[in-house]
């Protein structure tokens, strides 16, 4: 056999055929579904007379275009004022109910984002292979599951065959050493990673995320991680399973339990890369060096650390570089060598499948307890990720919390994070977003994001500006 | 899904690196249910200057003639020329839906993002990988040449330019057969149900907690 990485492990587990040419028959455990990627892949399935292949391993839940407010919420599907948007959302009711598949509807205590409600159900295990049309359904690797996106035509050849034809990508590795200083998080570590190796850095392989710094991380920080090796050009990324990641399974509803859980939880003991597995790739990161990180551009790669400035284009030597940065600077409306902690913001988005579990809103929480939100900040939303982490957070008081400090609560979707529902950040609005992308447009026409953490989010919200969350808690 | 063999058009250079998927198509419009009529939407928050609807008259909205789709010279334009990571960003098949709808039928560009990469070919465009300083070449020429063309010969795998010269490109054997015969991948899978149905069965025995029917 020789020696394996994790990846290895996983990908051979689940190849049903190999073609001469490379391209191989991948088995698929889970198919998560979500109503913007799905339509067209049912209809696909209808006009050929296709059936599911293993209707138990699909697993569906809205989440892109609901509306967050308790108001439009009680309205049940009516309360989608947007026609096109109530429609999808309806289609993706009718197709599972059509197919038998398994859906928590827009009103179900347990929906949420996909890739939230995934994990927390135990949805997702370690060794699956996971798919969604949706290319952050990477945040899966944390649990030791081999987890990414794929397009409309394959959900409809997942759906159709239960595999997916794929050819295998390399081995990354990702190194965090260390410790992180108090202050720094999981988003501040794989916004570093971005800036390090670029957007790019990871294409053509899948990523695996390891040392100290990350063995040390919460199964939900974890999640945050390989929320957004998509951001940094992977496949797909993973994280080796560990005694953290089986206590987080254990019990969960979807989970074995009994004495099928301890046979499932000693095989899943095996799945971490051989001592002496090797990688195509190895990028080494120091954990005490990274400070909390903040985007200033239009693309996660544009990231500098809080005490840094914007950079400056005429700093810049490659020429195609300068330009892009330029565009970025000009679409930001922020000039060269502008201090971060001097970006004035308008608003403060925290949620979206990188940061909206319990963890994130209690470090939220923290940061705004018994404070304000300061004048400037015209809207500043909290959006848990699922229906349970909305619960929790109620448990804890944490709803109460926010909304004394000037923050709104909302129902559980995907929301600003891309503003495909009503919740979207106006045209110039800075915006301090806990939230994984910051292309233009993307939360909104015109809008300018900025990726944080949630406590450095909570933090801007209080002061208006970015600020140390170290030298502040 | 059409067959690619050769194509010849008109090229549109696309000069940013990092180009994403909402550049492509914006998510307004990802809320249709159905898979075609993209085209009018094509980078639409670049194309046009106000802000698109699903259910907008695009004839009626103003262009942004600034940018090159709109310029007369690229119009109608089959080959899109770009730069470094092109489709980055979400996994929607919206993005070569659109491309696709528009006209183009092949790209050219040092490098793609992976999902990107895979959903064009289920959709008969060509994504196709040049060295950078080729293409940076290519963008020299297509800027200095009103009505540059090129042909795209995927079962010679070469590109021809318009002073005959020839550019050789990789592409993988088993997208290339699929997209000259305009093979549907689920058909192809499906002929190896017997292989898939083995599998499942020893992998329901070997690893029984991912089937909750079988607990
Ligand atoms: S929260 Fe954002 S990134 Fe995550 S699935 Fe929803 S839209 Fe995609």
């Amino acid at each position: 056999m020789g020696s394996q990485t994790l990846y290895d492990k996983i990908w051979d587990a689940h190849l049903v055929r190999q073609r001469d040419d490379g391209t191989a028959l991948i088995y698929i455990d889970r198919h998560l579904i979500h109503e913007v990627t799905s339509p067209q892949a049912f209809e696909g399935l209808r006009i050929a007379g296709r059936k599911p292949w293993r209707v138990d391993a699909n697993f569906a839940t809205p989440d892109h275009n609901i509306p967050t407010t308790k108001e439009e919420r009680d309205q049940g599907l009516d309360g989608i004022k947007d026609p096109v948007s109530k429609i999808q959302v309806a289609t993706l009711d009718d197709n599972c109910e059509e197919f038998g598949i398994f859906e928590l509807k827009m009103n179900d205590p347990r929906q949420g984002i996909v890739h939230v409600v995934g994990p927390e159900l135990g949805a997702t295990l370690p060794g699956m292979t996971i798919v969604c049309g949706d290319s952050h359904t990477s945040t899966h690797g944390a649990l030791g599951a081999l987890a990414h996106g794929i397009g409309t035509s394959e959900v409809e050849h997942v759906l159709a065959t239960q595999c997916l034809l794929q050819k295998k990508a390399g081995n990354m590795l990702v190194q965090v050493n260390g410790q992180l200083n108090p202050g720094v998080t999981a988003k501040d570590i794989v916004l570093a990673i971005i800036g390090k190796i670029g957007t790019a850095g990871g294409t053509g392989y899948t990523i695996e995320f390891g040392g100290e710094a990350i063995r040390a991380l919460s199964v939900e920080g974890r999640m945050t991680v390989c929320n957004m090796a998509i951001e940094a050009g992977a496949r797909a990324g993973l994280i080796a399973v560990d005694e953290a990641t089986l206590e987080y399974i254990k019990g969960r509803p979807f989970a074995p339990s009994g004495e099928l859980w301890d046979k499932a939880a000693n095989a899943w003991k095996e799945l971490v890369s051989d001592d002496d597995a090797t990688f195509d790739l190895v990028v080494e990161l120091e954990a005490g060096e990274i400070e909390p990180q903040v985007t200033w551009g239009t693309s996660p790669e544009m990231v500098v650390p809080i005490s840094g400035s914007v950079p400056n284009p005429a700093d810049e030597s490659d020429e195609a570089k300068r330009a892009s940065m330029q565009l970025a600077l000009d679409y930001m409306g922020l000039k060269g060598g502008t201090p971060i902690q001097e970006i004035a913001l308008d608003c403060v988005f925290i949620g979206s499948c990188t940061n909206s579990r319990i963890e994130d809103l209690r470090s939220a929480a923290e940061v705004v307890k018994g404070k304000q939100v300061a004048d400037n900040v015209e809207l500043a939303l909290v959006v848990p990720g699922s229906g349970l982490v909305k619960r929790q957070a109620e448990a804890e008081g944490l709803d109460k919390i926010f909304i004394a400090a000037g923050l709104q609560w909302r129902e559980p979707g995907c929301s600003m994070c891309l503003a495909m529902n009503a919740d979207q950040l106006g045209e110039g609005k800075h915006c301090a977003s806990t939230s994984n992308r910051n292309f233009e447009g993307r939360q909104g026409f015109g809008g300018r994001t900025h990726l944080v953490s949630p406590a450095m989010a909570a933090a801007a919200a209080i002061h208006g500006h970015f600020v140390d969350i170290r030298k502040i808690s | 899904m059409n067959k690619f063999i050769i194509e010849k058009g008109l090229v549109m250079p696309l000069d940013r690196a990092n180009v994403d998927t909402d550049f492509i198509i914006p998510k307004q419009f990802l809320k249709s249910i159905k898979r075609t009529g993209f085209g009018v939407n094509l980078f639409d928050e670049h194309r046009y200057l106000d802000k698109g609807k699903p259910d907008s008259d695009n004839s009626k909205r103003p262009l942004n003639t600034d940018f090159v789709l709109n310029q007369p010279r690229y119009k109608d334009s089959r080959v899109l020329l770009a730069r470094e990571n092109f489709g980055c960003g979400s996994s929607r098949e919206h993005a070569p839906w659109a491309l696709e709808d528009y006209g183009f039928k092949a790209i050219l560009a040092p490098s793609y993002a992976d999902i990107f990469y895979n959903n064009c070919f289920k959709n008969g465009l060509l994504p196709i990988v040049l060295d950078k300083s080729v293409i940076a070449g290519l963008f020299v020429e297509v800027e200095e040449n009103e009505g540059y063309q090129l042909e795209v010969d995927l079962s010679e795998q070469v590109i021809k330019k318009p002073n005959g010269e020839t550019i050789a490109f990789e592409v993988d054997g088993f997208r290339k057969h699929c997209l000259l015969n305009g093979l549907d991948d689920i058909a192809l899978t499906l002929e190896s149900s017997e292989d898939i149905g083995h599998f499942e069965a020893s992998w329901r025995i070997k690893a029984p907690w991912y089937f909750p029917a079988s607990t």
